[in-house]
């Protein structure tokens, strides 16, 4: 008996070759498939580059020191700046920060260093996810209906208070599942080492823990921030708008982005350029924000 | 007999009662901060519903089916906003869904050098840091009237479809639908992206070993093992879309008639509630609550739905 058999030359076999034959049908498949990805991959670039080319012309266009220092224009009127909505912006994100940033520190590290795996942390992670998922203009809705419909500051409705602290029930679950999740990377010897010593837990986690888990946190928050900066929805019936300077927060304030949208859906020319003018300086205030965070977590990485 | 080792104070330190306090005050006081979410949360669910009790009284579920919106006889339904809710959520991730994916493959695959297709995936990100109100803007002044040719050409080839069948004239739908891609598609592909990168080399290998080709083994192998993360990102994105409001407020005209085209004019609860909330009083005010409701209960099914397929379609490999 044997193994050997006369080489068979069909069609079949003449086709096995390790040569790369790109008449193949599943080369050809191939080939096509890579060229819709990349066409694909191409559309998901142009339109950042559309927005960013226009916002970029038409606002950058407009800039100068009157833009940034004046008050709108009546409307009808020419000229004006929007430095007031630049003052405002400012003001409810900071606001906003000084509620969000401590609240979901604390919160992160309860869940990431003292909760059991119990129901309570459970919940909170999935409360914090399905508050993640709150459209903005119900945090806006209830911000409302709590703060400024039951006048509750001073029996003031609109106010920079309100728009803040809508804002940081916004960026309150970004906080939180930042610091949990870079809590959590940071190794288990520190915190032994720590205790080793004879360090306290809250000299632990205020002194070892979260510095270690610094750059994720910093990272997370300003990226929170920037999202913060940018939302509407929130304001529109919290901090409302004023074309006027700040008065104190417990008044209605102007925001870059309320302008924006109040001034787009306006019939006159100087208003319209003046919430491109808007959108330049939030865009970029935005996108500085972003390369910031990146910045930072690859500083320290490298 | 060995004598014990020397008491110091080093072994015998005992922690002062201060340090014990800050300890356990310190605890308690994360676990209030915890807990706030799970309050605010609470509070946003009882103050929108109770805000929509009398609406929910006074309609019932026909608020749900009947189109009205009529101020001056206090009759409300929702259907329109409801409607156009659904229709511009599920259509603009329809659109976004086969970009997304192709881009988060294309960025992960090996077809470019690593560095371009990380300045891709940098810019798709950057894409979803900027804000919804300037993406409005954008529609309204540059995207609208640069595609409304094409949309006119769809009414004219298609308009015996109800769908196309108004000739497009400014805001509407279909504008609406397409801001709304733009705002989805950096949330798949960057979902998509994480997941595909997750898949581990092993099974690629395999893939290829066995002698397929580099499609052969996204299709039957990367993405099946991946699947659960992109529809759990999908299902995210679906949620945000259905929330979103500035930028479709701006550009889809708002319109209180019911229109089953695209092309014409339509509304969604968002941008219903980002139009009349701050003006609205009396049983209006009640019957945006309601509508409200709804559009919370839509998204909290959706985002509990995108836990529950990310936990649960998961493939063991």
């Amino acid at each position: 008996m044997s193994f050997s058999t006369p080489p068979t030359t069909n069609q079949f076999t003449e086709r096995l070759t390790l040569h790369y034959d790109p008449a193949l049908k599943r080369n050809r498949f191939n080939q096509v498939a890579n060229a819709i990805a990349a066409f694909f991959a191409a559309m998901a670039v142009v339109p950042l580059f559309l927005v960013l080319i226009y916002v970029l012309v038409q606002g950058g266009r407009l800039l100068s020191l009157r833009l940034l220092t004046e008050l709108p224009p009546a409307p009808g009127l020419e000229g004006g700046g929007i430095g007031n909505a630049i003052l405002g912006t400012i003001v409810v994100t900071l606001i906003a920060s000084l509620i969000a940033i401590p609240v979901g520190v604390g919160g992160g590290v309860y869940l990431s260093e003292y909760a059991q795996d119990g129901w309570f942390s459970k919940f909170v992670r999935f409360g914090n996810d399905v508050l993640a998922g709150v459209p903005s203009i119900i945090c806006g809705v209830f911000i409302y209906s709590l703060i400024v419909a039951t006048r509750i500051f001073f029996d003031q409705s609109f106010s920079a208070m309100a728009g803040g602290i809508a804002l940081s029930v916004l960026m309150l679950p970004t906080v939180i599942k930042t610091t949990y999740e870079g809590l959590l990377l940071v190794p288990q010897e520190m915190r032994m080492g720590a205790y080793g010593v004879g360090a306290s837990r809250f000299v632990t986690i205020t002194q070892i823990t979260l510095p270690a888990a610094f750059t994720p946190i910093a990272t997370g928050v300003v990226l929170g921030i920037a999202r913060a900066a940018g939302e509407t929805a929130p304001l529109i019936f919290t901090a409302l708008f004023s074309p006027f300077w700040p008065e104190g927060l417990f008044n209605p304030i102007a925001t870059m982005s309320v302008l924006i949208f109040n001034f787009a859906i306006m019939p006159y020319e100087a208003q319209n350029e003046l919430a491109w003018a808007a959108s330049f300086v939030l865009v970029i205030m935005i996108l500085g924000a972003n390369l910031l965070a990146r910045w930072i977590s690859s500083a320290s990485r490298s | 007999m060995r004598s014990a080792p020397p008491v110091d104070a080093f072994t015998l330190r005992r922690r002062p009662p201060q340090e014990k306090l800050v300890d356990i005050g310190f605890r308690q006081l994360t676990l209030v901060l915890a807990a706030s979410v799970g309050i605010v949360l609470l509070a946003i669910f009882v103050t929108v519903f109770s805000g929509a009790r009398e609406a929910m009284a006074t309609f019932g579920l026909k608020f749900l089916t009947t189109s009205a919106w009529d101020p001056v006889n206090e009759d409300y339904g929702a259907l329109i906003a409801i409607y156009g809710t659904l229709v511009t959520s599920f259509l603009s991730l329809a659109i976004a869904i086969p970009i997304g994916l192709g881009t988060a493959i294309f960025i992960t695959e090996d077809l470019l050098p690593r560095r371009l297709r990380d300045l891709i995936g940098l810019l798709v990100e950057l894409l979803a840091a900027i804000p919804s109100v300037v993406l409005g803007l954008w529609a309204i002044f540059v995207m609208e009237p640069a595609i409304r040719p094409f949309l006119s050409l769809l009414h004219t080839t298609l308009g015996w479809t109800p769908f196309f069948a108004t000739a497009p004239q400014g805001p509407g739908t279909a504008p609406a639908i397409l801001i709304l891609v733009v705002m989805v598609l950096p949330i798949i592909t960057a979902i998509s992206r994480d997941a595909l990168n997750q898949v581990p080399i092993e099974l690629r290998q395999g893939a290829y070993g066995v002698g397929t080709t580099r499609w052969g083994a996204i299709f039957n192998v990367i993405l099946p093992a991946a699947v659960s993360s992109i529809m759990g990102g999908v299902m995210l994105s679906l949620g945000r879309a259905m929330g979103e409001t500035m930028a479709v407020t701006m550009i889809i005209g708002n319109s209180l008639n019911f229109n089953v085209s695209l092309l014409a004019p339509g509304n969604t609860i968002a941008s219903m509630l980002a139009n009349q909330f701050g003006e609205a009083d009396g049983i209006q005010v009640s019957a945006l609550m309601y509508a409200a409701v709804v559009l919370m209960i839509l998204t909290f099914v959706v985002n509990v739905l995108a836990q529950w397929i990310v936990r649960r379609l998961s493939l063991r490999y």
